[in-house]
């Protein structure tokens, strides 16, 4: 168990450090990138341009702005951001709490709605269930989340149930799918001949077998709900993670974006390493 | 089922033709400005009003319907060809080569696609002129969108190595260009027409959302995320339906192609 912890962290790291020099790369390559919008100011005098190049020129190099922002980083400086003049930290310490809020809410209700809809169907096997929550699901799916922000400005609904909207379809349909499967199992089937109530067969028949698989959705949904929350605090004026990486995206600033593409990898990949949790002798009975 | 799958071609087949036509059904100049109506409700000059510049809202629409249906299939092939090269090879040569592509692909699919769409778009012009714009926004959505795909197609050519129709054609004399024409390609084929029919409607939305956060078709060229943006002037839902075909329209032909997209179809 510790042993495949440990191989599972090491990864992560190599992924995040991998991650970041992607982002780096991809941002040091963009056009323009070398340009500052001030060095048009008139009013600037030459030192004061020259400065401004000069600072420009030190991130020219790709390994060695690298190297310098691992090392920074390892002391907790992540940089300044070159949009809003604040030390990225204090940028992600001020948003972060409410992205975590926003996207806490939106998960615990979309996965809540997910699962409950999904055991529903799945315990009770009515097609007309399974017809009205597809439906609703397959309705959310085809809604640009964007659009799905702006319309719940509009009916003054917390930015919380957005992105439970955005997340419950893919809960639904993927829990469904695992419960379907399991129910058809012969040791729930067995259960079910001699008579075991729906709640028990969940609890002891269904949930310790899927729980890496519902754990797994959960992973996926942090990702999703990151995704989401990226338009819907741009739209509905959150200030939070979500907003920043947006302005930052307009505004190219380099550190805050290499800074929330390195935050947004290591959550993701933690996220997703859940289903790890779970003893392999349980996952692969599940499977 | 059958009725839905037949509604849903219906419905894309008309929206097509509409976007295909749509210089008869409508003014065929999409950026023109009726200075003396801006922000009209229908009428029998303009049926579905015109926007706060003046300009005729279904031209707009139809216009920008045919941009986003006809290109959204064009990034769709473009990163079903991606994800069949790289996917596919990596499947098919197995060992490391299959290891590293598959640990590349993770790394792209942990970070979320909104994300990655916003900061690959970000770092090309924003301020670019409309059509370099289109073709940004959509080679963006193409050249990002191969990793989900690249895993489905390195399982399915996984099998195929693994598999005895491999051994039974190297045994007849299949080999090189030969066993990947007449023996691979057939394979993948349904899985690859399944890819690329998955990726028009996540390619269509996408589309959508980087228009509605502005960085998506620059105006004055249409499409169904600049018309989306309208609604963020919105006050409310009641009385001015007509800002909502483009929306309803765009929600439709989704719902169409997931109708289309059977459970069987998605499973591959």
């Amino acid at each position: 168990m510790l042993k495949r912890i440990a191989i599972r962290m090491a990864a992560i790291v190599v992924t995040i450090l991998i991650g970041l020099l992607v982002s780096a790369t991809l941002v040091r390559m963009a056009p323009g990138f070398d340009s500052d919008e001030h060095q048009l100011d008139s009013r600037l005098s030459a030192d004061t341009i020259a400065a401004l190049k000069a600072d420009k020129l030190a991130n020219r190099n790709l390994l060695s702005f690298y190297a310098t922002y691992i090392a920074h980083a390892l002391h907790g400086d992540l940089g300044r951001s070159s949009a809003l003049g604040t030390p990225v930290s204090e940028l992600i310490r001020q948003r972060a709490g409410q992205t975590f809020r926003t996207c806490g809410s939106g998960l615990a209700l979309g996965c809540g709605i997910g699962f409950l809809f999904a055991f529903a169907t799945g315990i009770a096997r009515a097609s007309g269930l399974d017809l009205l929550f597809g439906s609703i699901a397959t309705l959310s799916l085809c809604i640009p989340i964007a659009a799905l922000a702006l319309i719940f400005v509009l009916l003054r609904v917390p930015a919380g149930l957005a992105i439970a909207t955005v997340i419950y379809p893919v809960v639904y349909r993927y829990a469904r799918n695992i419960l379907v499967r399991t129910l058809s199992m012969p040791h729930v089937i067995t259960a079910l001949a001699k008579g075991s109530g729906p709640i028990r067969i969940l609890i002891c028949h269904i949930i310790p077998v899927c729980a890496g698989q519902f754990l797994a959705i959960a992973g996926i949904s942090v990702s999703l709900a990151l995704s989401a929350s990226i338009a819907i605090e741009s739209l509905c004026g959150i200030p939070g993670l979500g907003q920043l990486a947006w302005q930052s995206a307009l505004a190219r600033d380099l550190p805050v974006l290499v800074t929330l593409t390195a935050l947004i990898a290591v959550v993701t990949i933690l996220a997703n390493s859940l289903s790890d949790l779970v003893p392999p002798t349980v996952r692969s009975q599940g499977s | 089922m059958k009725v839905a799958r037949a509604i849903a071609v219906a419905v894309l087949l008309v929206v097509s033709l509409c976007a295909l036509f749509a210089g008869k059904l409508s003014s065929p100049d999409y950026a023109f400005q009726y200075r003396e109506v801006p922000d009209a409700a229908p009428s029998s000059a303009h049926l579905l009003g015109t926007d706060d510049l003046g300009r005729d809202r279904l031209s707009r629409t139809l216009y920008g319907t045919r941009i986003s249906l006809s290109l959204a299939p064009i990034a769709a092939l473009i990163s079903i060809s991606l994800a069949s090269l790289i996917g596919g090879l990596a499947g098919f040569l197995g060992g490391w080569p299959e290891r590293i592509t598959m640990a590349v692909t993770d790394l792209f699919l942990c970070l979320p696609w909104l994300f990655l769409l916003l900061i690959a778009r970000s770092l090309l012009p924003l301020n670019a002129a409309p059509l370099t714009s289109v073709l940004i926004t959509f080679l963006t959505l193409g050249l990002l969108g191969w990793a989900a795909a690249a895993r489905v197609i390195c399982t399915e050519a996984r099998e195929f190595r693994t598999s005895d129709i491999l051994l039974q054609a190297r045994a007849t004399g299949q080999h090189g260009w030969r066993l990947l024409t007449m023996q691979f390609v057939p394979r993948l084929r349904p899985v690859l027409f399944a890819q690329f029919l998955i990726s028009i409607p996540v390619f269509i939305l996408s589309e959508a959302n980087l228009g509605i956060l502005g960085m998506g078709v620059a105006e004055p060229l249409p499409s169904w995320g600049s018309s989306l943006r309208e609604l963020e002037s919105f006050s409310s839902f009641s009385g001015e339906w007509w800002k909502l075909v483009p929306f309803t329209l765009l929600v439709l032909v989704v719902v169409s192609f997931q109708v289309l997209l059977s459970r069987e179809e998605i499973s591959l």
